[in-house]
């Protein structure tokens, strides 16, 4: 086996490792983990805001800086998505108005 | 599991409003799936390994941001740390997992947490808002699961494959953005989780400059302050304005 797949399973390997590590940390132990209430109360804030953070660089960033003109698809996109979800409260349809939106602005004008 | 016990799964109603909330979603995570699957190929990675990769990771997030390490061959260590710091945000959704499914075998535990993704963790979060366990979670849990699990593989699959016909050009990973921003949206109930929301982008973008992705810790850290900041002062003004109102009607 060449030394680059052996890289490659190796990397695989322990990505598989650390990834179920991560997502099964703390149901592993088998004992009472106590925790203090205000924790508790905080964690339930911690999926939105771990998402907003995967997103908010997504939508609000380009090359590591902030966004410095209007003429980025990606801004009108989520403005109509946001606008169908408190219409209409589907995701699925939140997903297709903003790429209904994005798609054309982003191949078509390359915005 | 039994085969006789993973049937009677499937047929529990539950198993089947997993799968039916996991629709809408699906359909961003696969987008999102394609476009992993093409930029591994495109990074230089043998198809092979590829669809190794899609199948035994299934980490979206972890895998986009290792593909250019992987591509100019970075030592493993560093690999590993970068999808170590960027699966963080899971370390702390286990905490939640954990009250719901503690009770369960250990190999259940790690099945569950396996196959665990973020899209399936908001939606068990909005179906089941307190933390303990009931019996349809577990039905509920795989009829998510199953769903999210084909909508990220087989379009994961079809963009190794298809790798040179798809360009990256389009952007059709944007859909996996609008797919999390579909669920966020559908998670801000009251004033104190939009304001969590709001100090959790601007954390996330004014820290986007740290190495690992840990951008991300920051911004959570940073929302659960602002929570719960947002809670106590929401408590106070009640008390206050009760006391208010106490003392208006002993003076009358």
């Amino acid at each position: 086996m060449s030394a680059e797949n052996l890289y490659g399973l190796a990397a695989i390997a322990g990505l598989a490792l650390v990834t179920l590590i991560a997502r099964t940390f703390f149901m592993l132990p088998e004992r009472e983990l106590p925790m203090p209430d205000w924790l508790k109360r905080g964690l339930k804030y911690a999926p939105l805001a771990a998402l907003t953070a995967v997103i908010a660089p997504e939508v609000l960033m380009t090359q590591g800086a902030l966004v410095n003109t209007l003429q980025d698809a990606r801004l009108p996109a989520v403005l109509c998505a946001c606008a169908y979800y408190f219409w209409r409260r589907g995701i699925l349809g939140t997903i297709v108005a903003g790429m209904a939106v994005y798609l054309p602005l982003h191949i078509g004008w390359g915005w | 599991m039994s085969l006789s016990r993973l049937a009677a799964q499937l047929r529990q109603p539950a198993f089947r409003d997993g799968v039916v909330d996991l629709i809408g979603p699906a359909v961003g995570v696969g987008a999102w799936g394609l476009v992993t699957g093409v930029a591994m190929v495109k990074s230089g990675m043998s198809v092979w390994l590829a669809l190794l990769m899609s199948l035994v990771v299934y980490a979206g997030s972890a895998q986009l941001s290792v593909i250019p390490l992987l591509a100019v061959g970075a030592p493993l260590w560093v690999v590993w740390l970068t999808a170590t710091c960027v699966n963080l945000r899971f370390v702390i959704f286990s905490t939640l997992w954990r009250g719901y499914f503690q009770a369960q075998p250990l190999v259940q535990r790690l099945a569950i947490g396996y196959f665990s993704g973020d899209v399936i963790f908001v939606a068990f979060m909005k179906r089941f808002p307190r933390v303990e366990p009931a019996p349809e979670q577990l039905p509920y849990f795989w009829g998510a699961a199953s769903l999210n699990w084909l909508a990220w593989q087989i379009p994961s699959v079809a963009g190794i494959l298809l790798a040179n016909a798809i360009p990256l050009s389009w952007g059709l990973g944007f859909a996996g953005v609008l797919a999390i921003l579909g669920v966020l949206l559908s998670l801000l109930v009251d004033r104190a989780t939009g304001v969590a929301t709001a100090v959790a982008a601007a954390a996330a973008v004014a820290a986007w400059a740290l190495p690992l992705k840990l951008n991300i810790l920051v911004a959570v850290v940073a929302a659960v302050a602002a929570g719960l900041a947002m809670e106590s002062g929401e408590r106070h003004a009640r008390q206050n304005a009760l006391r208010r109102r106490a003392a208006g009607e002993q003076k009358r």
